[in-house]
């Protein structure tokens, strides 16, 4: 973002106080804090209006494709380290159908991605995009394919470095397809179909960056802006470097011809594994592969989970009464809080007794068990009412609860509003298996 | 002009570590490793040195209480027997180190005495030429006799004890100087715990080379976005030029086979094995892309998989 003096300098100057700031530099300041938009300034020149939308822009440009529901954006990141603030758009991830398999080859790819789709932790992760290639097939046999998917829904990269063929797959146009890709070798042509069709086109087969960012201006000069980078990354070395380095120069110099989304194009090694690993921590705006065992993939997808949560945002599990093992109306009843990493690691303590139990999940908003009782989010009211929301003096006849050792203090008021005798349980969960047994004995 | 990447370097640089000894430096290992020694982040190459390659180390529980069915399985009657199962990560698995973790001596549980630990801690030391780590069972008055124990059998060996922390770390330290091994300081996933328990061990007079961090890597899927995050900011704190964060920093990966989710039965999401071998996989190279110098792992796919992506972030050699 430019600063607020460097905005003054572009405005009028007039303080007409039309924009309703008294002078044309508070109206700047405002600008620069993204409080206002600069279109409430009726004198602004557009000369000074491209400048300020170029430099006021995202340092990372925000693309999307496919359409509708599974449609993705990828891009418009501002961070190098996900502690700083977080990372935005989860990397998309990707299938290669290949249509030296034929166009069943490539249906099957895309019942295959259409498989991938779980629901973990309150959220859907997902295989989000079919790419469809054209290698050693006969063409009819890959737009047959494009035709195939199309309809499916899902977002579609095309890959063919013809751009002749490329202009052959219309029918998939107004799914807003990825096109792959614009090389020194086709560009000009490529482009034009990117014009034609209005996709977004990945450019690549650069040698350098220096290479790859004249490409990108030369794409933006003819009108094609949404593009996707891919630099070059033939080894876990050369990805890391390639896309650190166009990261940064996108984030902190703010260098334009890099700053769009990124692609990574692997095949099914397990070298390209550890590839996609890395793509997906260390800034690959898209991972396509060749192939996608289920063992990996969704393992893939829960690190793409973890990385792009929001630091701020704790991850949360439903409140509500969860069985661990098989808990009949003799089993203890324990609660915790609905912050994930507490529920979990509460669980696996449990589950490492091996006794079933009930155990309760309090809504804190994702607060751990001392956070949620000093900001008064876990209160022998809230704990009363989940009790009785979750009738768990029918599913345990024991009368008994088992309260964190940690908020013991809040032993009385329980018993006193829910009715129930209060056990002060072990202070650390790790304490929580040897407490269980203690149960039975 | 033509475009060129900034480089970025730092004043700061993480400590080398040696682990093991040769006869040539008293003890008994084939060898005697290197880690830390970057000015750099993670595998950054272009713009930093990393002369040593992060370590993989197999660890050997010594009770089937800690291996779950799928692993047991997956690799074989060698788990019940930890002198084979250490043997097995020399000779066939290419461990870089075995950790041995005297989970049995825990007094809740199967309570075998000092004696028997300490005796079979002898047998895997006959039994292996790696360089060797040795954990306790976590309760600190067993751990201070058994600890003791195995710093006098180990004289020599520069071995690694752990786990030390902040609540119990003096007889794990004394045990530890008294023979000149090293120690894994544990803190429980926060930097300023990490940074604490350096503090404690170098005020009780342990020397900074002597020490790795262990800053709790949780498995994917399990918190792991935040042993991440504490990770890299402990990366960049060292590399900032903070000494008490300059110790290389080992990761237990082996975590990865306690998650439900790789437990659980689900074809849809592939089989336990496969699954499971993945989850540990990427959860080590989380922890090395994070900052990690060491990882610790149970299966012996997964150090294969591991080795490779370390490989090829070397540029293929």
């Amino acid at each position: 973002m430019p600063t607020a003096m460097e905005i003054y300098k572009l405005l009028p100057k007039k303080n007409c106080g039309e924009c309703k700031f008294p002078t044309c530099l508070a109206f700047a300041m405002q600008l620069a804090n993204q409080k206002v938009a600069l279109e409430a300034c009726p004198y602004v020149s557009p000369e000074a209006k491209a400048a300020l939308e170029e430099s006021g822009a995202p340092p990372i440009r925000l693309m999307t494709f496919g359409t509708g529901d599974m449609a993705v954006k990828v891009g418009d990141e501002t961070q190098l380290f996900r502690h700083d603030k977080t990372f935005y758009n989860p990397t998309v991830i990707g299938l290669i159908a290949d249509d030296s398999s034929g166009s069943q080859g490539i249906k099957d790819g895309v019942a295959l991605v259409k498989s991938l789709s779980f629901e973990r932790v309150g959220q859907n992760i997902r295989v989000n995009s079919i790419a469809i290639r054209h290698s050693t097939g006969d063409p009819k046999e890959f737009l047959e394919g494009v035709k195939h998917a199309s309809s499916e829904g899902l977002p579609m990269v095309l890959m063919t470095e013809d751009p002749g063929l490329m202009g052959e797959t219309s029918v998939a146009w107004p799914k807003r397809p990825l096109l792959y890709r614009a090389t020194p070798a086709n560009f000009d042509a490529m482009i034009e179909v990117a014009k034609r069709s209005s996709c977004p086109l990945v450019i690549g087969g650069a040698s350098t960056l220096d290479e790859l960012s004249q490409l990108s201006e030369r794409a933006k000069k003819a009108g094609v802006t949404d593009l996707v980078l891919e630099p070059v990354q033939g080894t876990c070395a050369q990805l890391l470097e390639s896309m650190t380095v166009v990261r940064r120069a996108a984030v902190k110099k703010h260098f334009r011809p890099l700053g769009y989304p990124t692609i990574s194009v692997l095949g099914s090694s397990d070298l390209d594994k550890g590839r996609a690993t890395i793509g997906v921590a260390k800034y690959s705006s898209i991972v396509l592969m060749d192939e996608l065992s289920r063992g990996f993939v969704f393992p893939l997808m829960v690190l793409r989970q973890n990385i792009f949560t929001d630091p701020q945002v704790p991850i949360q599990v439903k409140p509500g009464l969860y069985k661990v093992g098989e808990p009949n109306e003799k089993s203890p009843v324990m609660f915790t809080t609905n912050f994930s990493l507490t529920y979990f690691t509460v669980r696996a303590d449990i589950e490492k007794s091996k006794m079933p139990a009930w155990l309760l999940v309090i809504d804190t908003e994702g607060q751990s068990v001392m956070t949620a009782f000093a900001a008064g989010k876990l209160t022998p009211e809230s704990v009363t009412e989940a009790i009785e929301k979750e009738k768990v003096k029918d599913v345990s006849k024991r009368n008994e609860i088992v309260i964190p050792g940690m908020v013991s203090r809040m032993s009385g008021k329980l018993n006193e509003l829910s009715g129930m005798k209060v056990i002060v349980g072990s202070r650390e969960s790790s304490g929580i298996p040897k407490m269980i047994k203690s149960f039975s004995g | 002009m033509g475009f060129e990447g900034a480089k970025e370097s730092f004043s700061g640089r993480i400590k080398e570590v040696v682990i093991g000894a040769t006869d040539e430096h008293g003890g008994s290992r084939s060898r005697r490793l290197t880690v830390g020694g970057s000015n750099g982040l993670p595998f950054h190459s272009f713009e930093s040195e990393m002369p040593h390659k992060p370590l993989i180390a197999m660890d050997i529980v010594d009770t089937l209480r800690m291996v779950s069915d799928t692993q047991l399985k997956s690799m074989g009657d060698v788990v019940k027997d930890p002198v084979e199962w250490a043997k097995r990560c020399e000779k066939e698995w290419g461990a870089d180190i075995c950790v041995l973790k005297l989970q049995s001596a825990n007094p809740e549980e199967e309570n075998r005495s000092v004696e028997e630990c300490e005796s079979l801690f002898k047998e895997v030391l006959k039994a292996v030429s790696l360089p060797l780590f040795v954990y306790g069972c976590g309760f600190e008055e067993k751990d201070a006799k058994l600890m003791e124990a195995i710093s006098n059998a180990g004289k020599g060996e520069r071995l690694f004890i752990g786990l030390a922390e902040e609540k119990a770390y003096k007889s794990l330290t004394a045990a530890a100087m008294a023979n000149g091994h090293g120690l894994v300081a544990f803190s429980n996933l926060d930097i300023n715990l990490a940074k604490q328990i350096n503090i404690l061990l170098m005020d009780f007079g342990m020397k900074p080379e002597n020490i790795l961090m262990d800053p709790l890597m949780a498995p994917l899927g399990m918190g792991l976005e935040y042993s991440y995050s504490v990770i890299e900011r402990l990366r960049i704190g060292a590399l900032m030029g903070d000494p008490v964060l300059q110790m290389p920093m080992i990761c237990d990966c082996s975590c990865a086979w306690t998650v439900p989710e790789v437990l659980e039965e689900d074809d849809g999401k592939g089989t336990q094995v496969e699954r499971g071998v993945n989850w540990e996989v990427i959860t080590a190279e989380a922890a090395l892309m994070a900052g990690a110098a060491l990882v610790i792992t149970r299966h012996p796919e997964s150090v294969k998989h591991i080795r490779a992506t370390i490989d090829d972030l070397y540029g293929g050699v």
